[in-house]
């Protein structure tokens, strides 16, 4: 017994098997239901952007890497989550080099000029959004179609623009009500199962709910920011009526625009989000309030990235100030 | 009696390989020819061998004195010739002094050594100083002197004295199988601690996947109502002493301080069988279950094993190696310590001998932190690893300790659940180690 050659090691000599391959492969399992949806609400353009947009994302990855002579990561899925979520966030009649200049943008700008995974400060896919949306804003706003509508149909407005519109026509809250009652509004149904306009990947409440459901089985986010983020947008949108306190229609605002993939999905984040249980639950408000005060009182329809955007950047003080009690913060028996 | 259930905050479910073994019935291994005594085999102190090379010593002999009050006298495990008194290799890595015997095959008992009739003609004082000259330590692999934790200062006030029988490490039995088939003794070693300290309730926690040993105690226990058995949710690590502590009293150790902080001195299964035994027979502690187990060992068993035999002869017994052996670890898969050679004694601490494939042994590649929060879900001490270790990595040890790092239990469950592979706890275990050298140098 004395020609062993055994590997000295410290503690822990077992390992879970879940590793950052199988995470990501999750992500992407529970955004298979949403993918479905899109694929047969916005049909085959929507598909090829996705696929674009993927693919973008990974071969952008490996180049980078290439040059930069680091591993070459691609197979972790994580840049094809990237790919994936900035896809669903493009309207379904963006052009193709959008989706590539977005994805491209994520990877190299949002991800790899901060040291590549687990580093980034700001969700690539949010932050690549609000840079298409800011340099080619009529691409990025006026894209948006009617599901499964006839092919020469022109661009229309979301749910959430209508209701926006509405509001801003009216100065008395009268008025805006009668204006808003005017407006043929999605009944709840069609929002719920995503049979409205919108970006490709954000309209069936229905489908995200299903992988969020996914994720939590899987354990690969914990309840706290969707649910809070969710339910602070619906209390506040309920509370701060267009007629009075307690008149909004919080469920129509819950259903509507990309609160729900935004809350799941994008908020959820590793990177950009904090990692105390009171951090993640400061986190989730803040966007809960943030989102609402834009749909309600800003100037545009929807504010869901701009939110999350702002709260990523918080995050890191956040998790400074919400480190937990630990075991044994408390008096000796004396 | 009556049979709760509890649990901890945190914690991880991994795979318990426990059924190697946990049906195998306890063994006597084979009597050695010769045994290996180091001269530490305790936290705290070592001995000072007050024996010499040719001298004849008796089965039970006290060769290794105690250096000090947080020590532990060494005993002879067989009768027969000091052939050596040398440094030789020890679990920890090191070359300990050690006295080494050839055994004379005999086992002829020291003349000392006589049982004590029963538990009512002895005084509590009585019950320490036989526990301290039995040389019994924490057999559940810390080695913490036992009559220390039976000798609190008198402030400190112990209502509660709990028994270790949660098991939680994979792969290991030993403590299954002793609360099977010696469940008398553990219940003789708990009144006895329960004498020794005055105390009128006694805990007993088991983790609910050996419902086998819940039975066993709860027969022997009759309707005593003064000792409870607590039913504890499988999940690791529900063993560690301030976890089981909160999941029995619902008190918290405080940070720094000793479980007599918290009004509760804790002992594991195998220490209170080898008090029983003491008391029994007058035996001091010269064997120990140990569990030999894991993918490369051919037939995986619990044997009472005499302190001193080498690591080699019991895997023998086991019928050595069915693969290339790719790690040698004396405990179980997440606290064990690994080892460079088999020629290494069974010491006290020694519960459990893994062999584990070259496939299972390799460690993988850590990759970035992606701050999924994991390893801040199964943290029990409710520690933010993933920050403690990258300042460690930093040399920031300052912000290390700022976050808590002495604190650390080095459970492990951090670096299991990590799924960028992270040196979660060897780079803690480096931050607490220069933090705890800082404060030397200040």
């Amino acid at each position: 017994m004395n020609d062993l050659f055994l590997t000295a090691s410290s503690s822990p000599h077992i390992r879970s098997k879940e590793d950052v391959s199988v995470i990501m492969r999750d992500v992407i399992i529970a955004l298979v239901p949403a993918f479905a949806c899109a694929v047969y609400f916005f049909g085959i353009n929507a598909l090829i952007l996705i696929i674009i947009s993927v693919l973008s994302a990974v071969i952008a990855e490996a180049l980078i890497q290439k040059i930069t002579k680091k591993p070459i990561t691609i197979n972790d899925w994580s840049a094809a989550v990237t790919g994936l979520l900035l896809a669903f966030n493009l309207p379904p009649s963006a052009p193709w080099w959008i989706a590539v200049i977005g994805s491209v943008f994520a990877i190299l700008l949002v991800k790899h000029a901060f040291g590549g995974i687990g580093q980034n400060f700001m969700n690539p896919a949010l932050a690549a959004r609000a840079f298409l949306l800011a340099s080619w804003p009529t691409k990025m706003t006026a894209g948006f179609v009617w599901p499964r509508a006839a092919a020469d149909a022109v661009s229309s407005s979301t749910p959430l623009g209508m209701l926006h519109a509405a509001d801003a026509t009216g100065t008395a809250t009268a008025e805006a009500s009668a204006t808003l009652a005017a407006v043929e509004l999605p009944s709840y149904m069609d929002l719920f199962l995503g049979n409205v306009a919108g970006v490709i990947g954000e309209t069936s409440a229905l489908a995200l709910l299903i992988g969020f459901a996914y994720l939590l089985y899987r354990g690969v986010i914990s309840w706290r920011i969707p649910a809070i983020f969710i339910g602070t947008v619906g209390a506040m949108t309920f509370v701060f009526g267009s007629g009075g306190l307690f008149t909004g229609d919080g469920i129509f605002h819950i259903l509507s625009g990309g609160l729900m993939l935004g809350a799941i999905f994008m908020a959820t984040d590793y990177s950009s989000s904090p990692v105390t249980p009171r951090g993640q639950i400061i986190f989730a408000l803040g966007c809960g309030i943030l989102t609402s005060v834009i749909r309600l009182w800003g100037g545009y329809p929807e504010g869901v990235s701009y939110s999350i955007l702002l709260m990523n950047v918080a995050a890191p003080l956040i998790d400074k100030y919400t480190t937990p009690k630990i075991y044994g913060e408390v008096k000796a028996n004396a | 009696m009556e049979i709760k259930h509890a649990t901890f905050h945190g914690g991880i479910h991994p795979s318990y390989f426990k059924e190697f073994t946990s049906h195998k019935a306890l063994k006597e291994a084979s009597a050695p020819t010769q045994v290996i005594l180091p001269m530490q085999q305790n936290i705290g102190a070592p001995c000072e061998p007050i024996v010499k090379k040719g001298d004849f010593v008796k089965l039970g002999q006290k060769i290794g004195e105690p250096k000090g009050f947080v020590s532990a006298p060494v005993h002879a495990s067989v009768s027969g010739k000091v052939i050596a008194v040398e440094p030789r290799l020890h679990p920890n890595g090191q070359k300990v002094l050690s006295i080494v015997i050839e055994s004379d095959g005999k086992d002829t008992i020291h003349e000392d050594i006589k049982p004590y009739n029963s538990l009512e003609g002895i005084s509590p004082k009585e019950i320490v100083n036989l526990i301290r000259d039995a040389g019994i330590v924490g057999l559940g692999g810390a080695t913490f002197p036992t009559q220390v934790k039976l000798s609190p200062p008198p402030e400190k006030k112990i209502d509660a004295v709990i028994i270790n029988g949660a098991e939680c490490e994979p792969f290991l039995t030993a403590d299954h199988r002793v609360m099977v088939e010696k469940a008398d003794e553990v219940v003789l070693g708990l009144k006895a601690i329960l004498k020794a300290l005055n105390v009128e309730k006694g805990y007993i926690g088991i983790e609910d996947n050996k419902p086998d040993a819940i039975e066993a105690i709860k027969k022997v226990l009759g309707d005593d109502n003064n000792i409870t058995i607590y039913s504890l949710h499988t999940k690791y690590p529900q063993g560690a002493e301030k976890q089981l502590i909160h999941a029995i009293t619902g008190r918290e150790v405080p940070s720094g301080g000793l479980p007599m902080d918290a009004g509760a001195v804790v002992q594991n299964v195998g220490t209170i069988v080898a008090i029983a035994n003491a008391i029994k027979t007058g035996m001091p502690l010269v064997e120990r279950v140990v569990t030999i187990t894991g993918s490369a060992i051919k037939e995986p068993q619990n044997l009472l094993v005499r302190l001193g035999v080498p690591f080699s002869e019991i895997i023998e017994q086991c019928g050595g190696f069915s693969q290339n052996p790719g790690k040698i670890i004396m405990g179980g898969p997440m606290m064990g310590i690994t080892q460079f050679s088999t020629e290494i004694p069974v010491i006290k601490g020694t519960s459990g001998i893994l062999v584990l494939n070259e496939e299972e042994a390799n460690i993988p590649d850590p990759t970035p932190c992606i701050r999924c929060g994991k390893c801040v879900e199964v943290c029990p001490i409710n520690l933010l690893p993933l920050y403690i270790s990258a300042y460690s990595l930093n040399e920031q040890y300052e912000k290390a300790e700022a976050y808590h790092a002495l604190d650390c239990i080095e459970c492990g469950s951090c670096s299991y659940i990590c799924p960028s592979r992270r040196p979660l706890v060897p780079s803690i275990r480096l931050a607490k180690r220069e933090i705890v050298a800082q404060k030397r140098k200040g």
